[in-house]
């Protein structure tokens, strides 16, 4: 494998990550439990989808991929490289709002990596990109201490939310042995396990300010799959269901 | 006469933004560079929010407003190595915001501040007695806040690192 390769690999995972859950998050247009939420998640779907975007667009300017429309559209399920974790209906509030927390704090601490890579079209990028995500973060944090103090049921929620949520978001960290040792030794990045590391310091923080407990780690089995381009059956419905208008007409222009 | 780039600069006053019209994109700080060339004029901008859906148009202003104040060709670009903050809007472009009612961002200094949570002053009666409702409002630049001393709803553009 190539640095290149190696590259590319990584760029697809975090763009598919941004892309998915962006549409997840779109998907409370509308629906929002009160007007600022539906506002807060459709804000952060285009913050996601526009990240998504400005990856896709690096993958096709220095590594010779696709155009961003034909690629984030147009390929196979098993061609995604996204998470489990994102792939998930929203299911209600709580689930929505606690993958939401677990997330963005991951592609906050990505992101702050990212400044520092020696693949140069990042750094601006990442730069960006984090200080855009501080208010994800911003927005989680205030809703997950809210309902922790909001009485038990909410408070019971919260909590269940997290224990459900928690093997799933570990997959965000999913090792890729191959890439991942180009990656480190170029020094593009941490590498996962760091990045994990430092995620499950800043939300354990996160979650005993307002109560929960963070379930351990080696308690659980992560879920992975994703990363290797084996999804959960709830991808396809969602890429159809995305790239219909796309695929209707290809080459049409807006 | 040649153009200048002071020529340029004062031509681009004139395009407003399409979300907040009394801003210019010079206001913005959305503009990197200008230079003029043998064929044409080249303007380097950057989006104030990566997912803005408004670059397109507002990248189509400045080559339609320039193309006529200037007569002369236009190119507009991306500039991909420089990023927007809020630090970049000028000391015009915060009373205009307020004389408009919106707050204006707070000057950032250093990194990992939560500046929006704390002393945002209503645009309506300069109280700080206020609270961050929603870090989210009607565009990606905007958060909504409360006012207790006057009883407004107000939005704030809001600072970005």
């Amino acid at each position: 494998m190539t640095k290149n390769d190696a590259l590319a690999r990584m760029l697809t995972a975090m763009a598919d990550d941004a892309l998915i859950q962006g549409h997840r998050n779109s998907e409370w247009t509308g629906l929002g439990p009160i007007m600022e939420e539906d506002i807060a998640f459709s804000s952060m779907a285009q913050d996601k989808i526009g990240h998504a975007w400005a990856l896709y667009r690096i993958l096709q300017e220095e590594l010779n991929g696709e155009d961003p429309d034909s690629f984030a559209f147009l390929r196979n399920e098993k061609d995604y490289r996204c998470c489990h974790f994102v792939e998930y209906p929203n299911g209600e509030y709580d689930f929505s709002l606690m993958r939401h927390f677990l997330f963005d704090h991951a592609e906050a601490i990505r992101y702050q990596q990212l400044r520092e890579s020696t693949f140069a079209p990042l750094r601006p990028l990442a730069e960006k990109l984090k200080g855009e995500i501080k208010y994800h973060t911003l927005h989680a944090n205030a809703w997950i201490t809210q309902l922790c103090r909001a009485g038990d049921e909410s408070y019971a929620r919260m909590q269940s939310a997290l224990n459900i949520c928690f093997p799933l978001a570990l997959g965000i960290f999913e090792p890729d042995q191959e890439a991942g040792t180009i990656l480190e030794a170029e020094g593009i990045y941490p590498g996962e396990t760091k990045l994990k590391e430092m995620w499950l310091d800043r939300v354990y923080n996160l979650c005993a300010a307002a109560g929960l407990n963070l379930p351990a780690e080696s308690s659980v089995t992560p879920e992975y799959g994703g990363r290797k381009g084996y999804h959960t059956e709830y991808l396809q419905p969602l890429l159809e269901e995305m790239g219909a208008v796309f695929r209707s007409d290809p080459q049409a222009t807006w | 006469m040649p153009i200048t780039e002071k020529d340029i600069y004062k031509a681009l006053e004139q395009v407003m933004d399409p979300e907040i019209p009394v801003l210019s994109v010079i206001d913005l700080g959305m503009i990197t560079g200008v230079r003029v060339e043998e064929e044409g004029v080249h303007v380097k901008m950057i989006p104030t929010f990566s997912a803005c859906p408004a670059v397109d148009y507002i990248k189509q202003n400045i080559r339609s407003t320039l193309e006529k104040e200037l007569d002369a060709k236009v190119m507009v670009e991306i500039d991909k190595e420089a990023t927007w903050n809020s630090n970049r809007m000028s000391a015009e472009a915060h009373e205009k915001l307020k004389q408009f009612g919106i707050a204006p961002p707070q000057v950032q200094q250093g990194e990992e501040r939560a500046e929006i949570e704390l002393h945002t002053a209503c645009p309506h009666c300069n109280s700080e007695n206020t609270y961050l409702r929603s870090p989210f409002g009607s565009t990606l630049c905007r958060a909504i806040h409360y006012c207790r001393n006057c009883g407004y709803v107000f939005e704030h553009f809001k600072p970005l690192g």
